[in-house]
């Protein structure tokens, strides 16, 4: 199979994404990202943005757009990866593809359309076309140009009006590494009618242990009133690399609670951009990334206050081990019209070892007199009295090491809103530090 | 002295230690036999802390002169948790705050290092909390403070039961328990100090740091001893925890001033 470099990927002619896009009216949409992708270059480290992540090995390499297999698994290797709280909610993907037989939707309450994406173009209602592809703006950025010049395969979740949604509904993107290396261009669009309540968790994970980069682009729309707890975790192979780019829009009084979390991927940057863009929205945005060996995660976020009397909390912690680097730029942008914002960020970084290395930095811009913003950043290593405490009672070195750092990390998964991800959590960063 | 020919458990001899090359401890003697409870009584900045701290391990402390023997055994070959997996137990005079690790996983993950090191069995979180709602019983504690992080937010007195609570837990021959009694009210005092006698036993030892004779009304000390500067100036009886409650430490230190 021919295999495309990274600037190809988006505006060259390939062949059709399957869930053709230009049926449902978004042509146009596909056309002006095609010629995106072709006109941006790949950044690189001299891009303000990238300062700190250089993608040389991403875009020295050539990649496999199609895997060429049928998107099937054995149901057992996805056993461990269900949620008990999105039972019968749940759409698999494998190598970028939607596999119909692993999903199942029958859960949800009436009201909530869960999907592929070609399958709710056809008939999932105009919030799918009124939305898609209008929030994560590609016209300048390289990753969502090619991502929205695929259009095609991903999830649409459409919540309607005032319907709460128990439990969870769960997006798994995975790899299997059938044929490497390759390319997938996953895209999901989330829609919380005015006034619903809804969980969703993305979650991108590896089954194999071959390359795999995956370029990512959601889009989260939060109408007035609504509530959308939103989980992104990130846990592919120390292999591959991993781009993700996340537009929310929050409307009047909506909530936007999210938690993402980095574990995986060789090099992987997420740009999350949350727009508080109607009066009274409030917004909570924790992150987590916990690297090791190797490793590489950067994560810029930007809350954007638009409109007054918004709220935003942030938490960003980063766990560096070994050689790996941290990058956390963390953007808050209170804008004229966004009087009365009440706003903090702490970002908290713990280097475990002396090549570990983090770059963490606030940004705020703040354009409106009556706002309350706080913020603050610190980088340190575990707290020597806590060590010895934890030694005093008999606990080797080594286990209290680790048992401290999986505290240090737990005060962001515990926030995440489903209990048997957080449990599964838990144990994977446990058995990671071995214990 | 209750029996002379128990076993001795620690014996401390002509011990110096340093924090940031400062002198802090200058030549102290001590001898803990199975059994004895020890009250070292001193004023404020006296080393007592530090004293604590050399035996269970701290890193911060550097041992300069002198010997400590653990059930004959040199204490200093051992690290800190290997200290406290063979018997030798600290309560910390300020204990310290673990968000994010809760207080029962913490004292199972404690119970079981010290249980494979003895080649006893391990126990799992379910019979873990049999024993440990039982022990928690003993500190008259809810069980509640068993979900919640190691002290975090605790208040003093429940932070001090949770120290005796792990002395519970662990067992060991050897408690050091450092002003355990203070910042408590009578009621926390009662049940600190209950505690602690229902652990002790003629295989055991407690060595008692104190401000207060109050707690010594509580558990009653075989041996009092008075440190100042470093050493341990005087020892006797509990009659003469009583005596420096009327006279004052100056008593003491001054007779080593004019000696
Ligand atoms: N970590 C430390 N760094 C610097 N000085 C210390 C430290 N720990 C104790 N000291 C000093 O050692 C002396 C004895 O302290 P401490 O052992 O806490 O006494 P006590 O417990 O009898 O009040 C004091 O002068 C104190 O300031
Ligand atoms: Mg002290």
């Amino acid at each position: 199979m021919v295999a495309i470099p990274l600037p190809a990927l988006g505006s060259q002619a390939l062949p059709p994404v399957p869930g053709a896009a230009a049926a449902a009216g978004l042509a146009e949409v596909v056309e002006a990202a095609r010629a995106a992708a072709g006109r941006l270059p790949v950044p690189t480290p001299h891009d303000e943005a990238w300062r700190f992540t250089d993608l040389s090995p991403l875009a020295r390499q050539p990649w496999q757009v199609d895997s060429g297999a049928a998107p099937t698994l054995d149901a057992a290797r996805l056993a461990p990866l269900e949620l008990d709280e999105a039972a019968d909610a749940r759409l698999v993907f494998v190598d970028g593809r939607f596999a119909p037989v692993l999903s199942s939707t029958a859960a949800l309450p009436s009201g909530v359309r869960v999907g592929a994406l070609a399958a709710m173009l056809a008939d999932g209602g105009p919030a799918v076309r009124e939305h898609l592809g209008r929030h994560a703006a590609f016209d300048v950025d390289f990753f969502s140009a090619v991502n929205t010049a695929r259009l095609g395969e991903g999830a649409a979740v459409v919540c309607a009006r005032g319907v709460q949604v128990p439990g969870a509904v769960h997006l798994l993107f995975l790899s299997t590494g059938r044929s490497a290396p390759l390319a997938i261009q996953p895209r999901v669009l989330v829609v919380a009618g005015e006034g619903s309540e809804l969980t969703v968790v993305e979650e991108y994970a590896s089954l194999g242990d071959s390359m795999v980069f995956t370029n990512a682009v959601t889009e989260c729309v939060v109408e007035p009133g609504a509530t959308l707890r939103h989980v992104r975790l990130q846990r592919e192979n120390a292999v591959s690399f991993h781009v993700g780019r996340c537009a929310v829009s929050v409307a009047r009084d909506a909530r936007y609670r999210s938690v993402a979390v980095d574990i995986g991927a060789r090099l992987s940057r997420l740009d999350h951009a949350v727009t508080l863009a109607g009066e009274g929205a409030e917004v909570t945005r924790d992150g987590l990334a916990l690297l090791d060996a190797r490793q590489h995660a950067d994560s810029h976020t930007l809350l954007d206050h638009a409109k007054p009397h918004g709220t935003s909390r942030q938490l960003h912690k980063c766990v560096c081990d070994g050689g790996s680097h941290a990058v956390f730029n963390g953007r808050i942008l209170v804008r004229p019209d966004a009087q009365r914002t009440d706003s903090s960020q702490q970002s908290r970084a713990l280097l475990l070892s002396a090549r570990a290395q983090v770059n963490a930095k606030p940004q705020l811009e703040i354009h409106a007199d009556d706002v309350k913003a706080a913020h603050g950043a610190t980088v340190g290593q575990l707290d020597a009295d806590e060590r010895f405490y934890l030694a005093s009672r008999g606990l080797p070195a080594d286990q209290a090491r680790r048992l401290l750092t999986y505290a240090f990390a737990a005060e962001v998964i515990e926030r995440i809103p489903v209990r048997s991800l957080v449990g599964r959590l838990a144990a994977q960063v446990m058995a990671r530090s071995g214990l | 002295m209750k029996d002379p020919a128990a076993t001795t458990l620690l014996e401390v001899r002509g011990l110096h230690a340093t924090v940031n090359g400062v002198p802090i401890l200058k030549g102290l003697d001590l001898t803990v036999r199975a059994g004895e409870v020890h009250a070292i009584m001193g004023p404020n900045g006296s080393g007592k802390s530090t004293f604590s701290k050399v035996l269970a391990g701290h890193p911060a402390y550097e041992v300069t002169g002198g010997e400590v023997l653990f059930e004959g055994r040199n204490l200093f070959e051992l690290e800190a948790d290997a200290r406290a997996r063979a018997g030798v137990f600290l309560a910390f005079q300020y204990p310290v705050e673990i968000p994010g690790v809760t207080n029962s996983a913490f004292l199972r993950l404690a119970y079981n290092a010290k249980a494979a090191a003895e080649g006893r069995e391990e126990l799992d979180p379910l019979e873990f909390d049999d024993l440990v709602r039982e022990k928690a019983k003993l500190v008259e504690m809810d069980p509640s403070f068993l979900d919640r992080s190691v002290n975090d937010g605790f208040s003093g007195g429940e932070k001090k039961r949770n120290e005796i609570l792990q002395m519970a837990i662990l067992e060991p021959k050897l408690a050091i328990l450092d002003e355990t009694d203070s910042g408590l009210d009578i009621d926390a005092l009662r049940i600190v100090a209950g505690g602690v006698n229902a652990l002790s036993s003629p295989a055991r030892a407690i060595v008692m740091i104190t401000h207060y004779q109050r707690l010594l009304n509580y558990i009653v000390p075989d041996h009092v001893h008075v440190m100042a500067d470093g050493r341990i100036l005087k020892s006797g009886d509990r009659s003469l925890a009583l005596e420096l409650e009327a006279r004052g430490y100056d008593w003491v230190t001054g007779a080593r001033e004019a000696a």
